[in-house]
């Protein structure tokens, strides 16, 4: 079956919670006792209807406050498709979290308050979501039922959002669907109070939707988490190198260039437990044994010689800072890139982005939580990377501060 | 033969494939990991993967399995063959042992349960034998709690977690560098359902602890779960009258409070067809989840998994 990731944005109280609720209600993946046991809580606090945002809100402190602190995951599938959601919290400072929920997906629902349209949160999520190019974006204008499900409402949203969405590069396709979270009109069923509306409920759509896989299956890269030296007699000459292939397809025979070194050699054998392999690709997970025996370990990156990666120590990204105090441009840091762990410096900070405008801010460059924007590096060793938009597993990056171990910002490589 | 073809990936093998690059990140990020093995299905499933992982090489983990002291016989038999027959080594850290040394102090009464006490024989397992992550088969389908879980999970040096304060965790890159006396748990099976459980042990042949399947089985009732009366860890009270049923358990912990279901299903397909239809969770079944409304939260930050 076929798998969709998805992820939640939107402001805080525009309804992410209750609607993943009722998408799991209407479609009936709730369990009695979880039902019940929500039923007890809202009973409890004294809510006039059963709260559905409290299936996703699972920590005592979001169900006291009645908000999302971070990102819930939840599964449940249709006998059409399985979705993984992540459910993100729509506060400004726990933005961090939007991101790691969006990091995986291949579509985002954006919330909208229909009494509220496009305000700043709507922009900075889909200004993110381009930016970590999910290519696929619902905008759910929710809350319709406090709007008298106006059709000339959900009209002038929609053109408000195309208007700043227009200069957002990346993104596929996007489909606007008037709904109300609470009530569960569009969402698993045709609303009867908008006729005015033709297209697809939201689960229509999202078991529909036709997404491309964000795989990349031409330029062959394979980056080295652990090497197998098996200590027994039967095994004494094995030596495979283990890893996740994060590009192209690797075939016994094919010639490969083990990065940094630039040693060249063939792959003998696709090794799994199961047996071995005719061919491996992205994203399964094999251990690449190869003829010649060459100094190989983690960190390092096995390819094929056609459009190889680059390697080096300079590195042009785009980061959203994460830390809670500012981006100190002196800073230790950790930069960590696939299987790698590099000690980086920033070289020069370029700019950073106004989210509303999408201009670029260059008399302020200080980077404060949650500011976005464009930096160069320069790392102690070399890393192998490839542009983020065509790869996000060789293209993207981590950094953690040298002092606190904190992960401090995430990062996408340019081309 | 044309140019573009489709590289087709089903779901069980996204999910094996992801829980590999976990366990293979988990052994190269830490110096000195434990795998936390309970004789359980996930626990199961994840030592099956460790093993995959590595292969033709040993695991490069250590089993520990926290014992209660209240198991079924048929989990104990199982952990020590299975244990052997993928070549791991075990170690067993006992919470008898913890009660003994007066670490801790038993519950009263016949509602008594080890299951609190655990996590501080958990804590001194990590602590004498310096384990610096322990793997555990939390899937975050599980529980509200464990849906908000990190695949590496940070832990403060007194193994809690802080879950208001988790470190951002961004595409498959995983944060695991701590300073001297931190720990990580790290959850391979995250994103697995029960049924991709159910599914996968049957697409391997996975053998499992026969009280998985449908037997008889003296029971009695207490607070809506059928409760084991063989074992004689579950004491039933005068009210409480013990009855032959036809049972199988969902999920296997301490026999205190582990509940078992009515049900027919003798094989692994007649269990799927039961998952598919099931109306309650899992959990349901498990009364150290049912002691509060935030019991997972509270243990979890604690110190347990
Ligand atoms: N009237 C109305 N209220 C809604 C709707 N969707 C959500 N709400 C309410 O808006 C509030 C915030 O919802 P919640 O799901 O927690 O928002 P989140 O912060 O985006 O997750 C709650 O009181 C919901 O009951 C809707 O469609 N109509
Ligand atoms: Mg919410």
């Amino acid at each position: 079956m076929d798998l969709l990731r998805f992820t939640t944005a939107g402001s805080v109280d525009d309804g992410k919670s209750t609607l993943i609720g009722r998408l799991l209600y209407d479609s009936k993946s709730i369990f009695e006792d979880q039902l019940a046991a929500v039923e007890r809580f809202s009973k409890k606090r004294g809510d006039e209807h059963v709260d559905l945002a409290l299936l996703t809100d699972g920590l005592r402190a979001e169900r006291e406050q009645g908000i999302t602190i971070d990102v819930a995951y939840r599964y449940f599938a249709t006998p059409r498709r399985k979705f993984i959601i992540a459910d993100t919290p729509g506060h400004i400072q726990y933005t961090r979290n939007m991101v790691t929920g969006a990091s995986t997906a291949n579509l985002a629902i954006i919330l909208i308050d229909a009494r509220k349209g496009v305000i700043e949160q709507t922009c900075r999520h889909a200004f993110l979501a381009n930016l970590l190019r999910i290519q696929h974006v619902v905008i759910a204008i929710n809350k319709m039922d406090l709007v008298d499900y106006s059709e000339a409402k959900f009209e002038e949203i929609k053109e408000a959002f195309q208007c700043f969405a227009s200069r957002l590069d990346n993104l596929v396709e996007m489909t606007f669907i008037p709904i109300s979270a609470l009530k569960g009109d569009n969402v698993v069923d045709k609303s009867e109070a908008m006729p005015w509306y033709q297209g697809p409920t939201l689960l229509y759509h999202l078991e529909t939707v036709y997404v491309g896989t964000t795989e990349n299956h031409v330029e062959a890269r394979f980056p080295v988490q652990w090497v197998i030296r098996p200590q027994s007699d039967e095994w004494h000459d094995f030596r495979g190198f283990s890893g996740r292939v994060a590009g192209g397809v690797f075939k016994p025979g094919d010639a490969v260039t083990v990065l940094p070194s630039g040693f060249q050699s063939k792959i003998k054998e696709i090794h799994t437990a199961d047996g071995p392999l005719e061919e491996a690709y992205s994203p399964l997970s094999v251990t690449l044994l190869l003829e010649d025996e060459i100094d190989t370990s983690r960190g390092d990156m096995i390819v094929k010689a056609n459009n190889p990666p680059q390697v080096g120590q300079d590195i042009e990204a785009m980061i959203c800072w994460f830390g809670e105090k500012p981006l100190n441009p002196r800073g230790r840091f950790i930069l960590r890139h696939t299987s790698r762990e590099v000690q980086a410096v920033i070289k020069e900070v370029k700019y950073k982005v106004n989210i509303n405008t999408l201009h670029k801010i260059e008399d302020d460059l200080e980077f404060r939580m949650n500011d976005i924007g464009r930096l160069s590096i320069r790392t102690s060793a070399p890393v192998i990377f490839d542009p983020y938009s065509k790869n996000r597993i060789t293209g993207s990056f981590i950094l953690i501060d040298a002092g606190t171990n904190e992960t401090v910002a995430a990062g996408m490589i340019r081309g | 033969m044309s140019a573009i073809r489709s590289y087709n990936v089903s779901l069980l093998q996204q999910l094996e494939s992801e829980a590999i690059y976990v366990l293979r990140e988990t052994a190269a990020q830490f110096r000195n990991p434990a795998l936390l093995f309970s004789g359980g299905k996930d626990s199961i499933v994840m030592a099956w993967l460790a093993r995959k992982a590595f292969h033709p090489a040993r695991l490069p983990f250590t089993l520990l399995h926290v014992d209660t002291g209240h198991n079924f016989p048929e989990t104990l038999v199982y952990r020590d063959e299975f244990v052997q027959t993928i070549g791991a080594n075990l170690k067993v850290a006992s919470v008898q042992d913890s009660i003994d040394q007066g670490r801790v102090v038993e519950e009263k009464g016949h509602r008594a349960s080890r299951n609190k006490l655990q996590t501080v024989t958990l804590l001194d397992a990590v602590s004498d034998n310096k384990f610096d992550a322990c793997l555990g088969g939390g899937r975050r389908d599980e529980e509200k709690a464990r849906a908000k879980e990190r695949f590496f999970s940070h832990r403060n040096d007194f193994g809690q977690w802080d879950p208001k304060n988790q470190r951002p965790e961004l595409w498959n890159l995983f944060n695991g560098r701590m300073h001297e006396g931190e720990q990580f748990r790290v959850f391979p099976l995250s994103n697995w359902t029960e049924m991709d459980v159910w599914l996968y042990i049957r697409q391997e042949n996975i053998p499992l602890p026969n009280i998985y399947f449908s037997h008889q089985r003296r029971v009695f009732q207490r607070d809506g779960s059928w409760l084991d009366a063989e074992t004689g860890y579950a004491q039933p009270q005068p009210d409480e009258p013990i009855l032959e049923k036809t049972m199988r358990f969902r999920t296997i912990g301490d026999v205190t409070c582990t509940g078992a279901v009515e049900s027919p299903a003798a094989t692994l397909d007649d269990i799927i067809a039961e998952v598919a239809a099931a109306r309650q969770t899992e959990r349901g079944t498990r009364a150290d989840d049912q002691r509060s409304e935030s019991a997972m939260e509270d243990r979890k930050k604690e110190g347990y998994f």
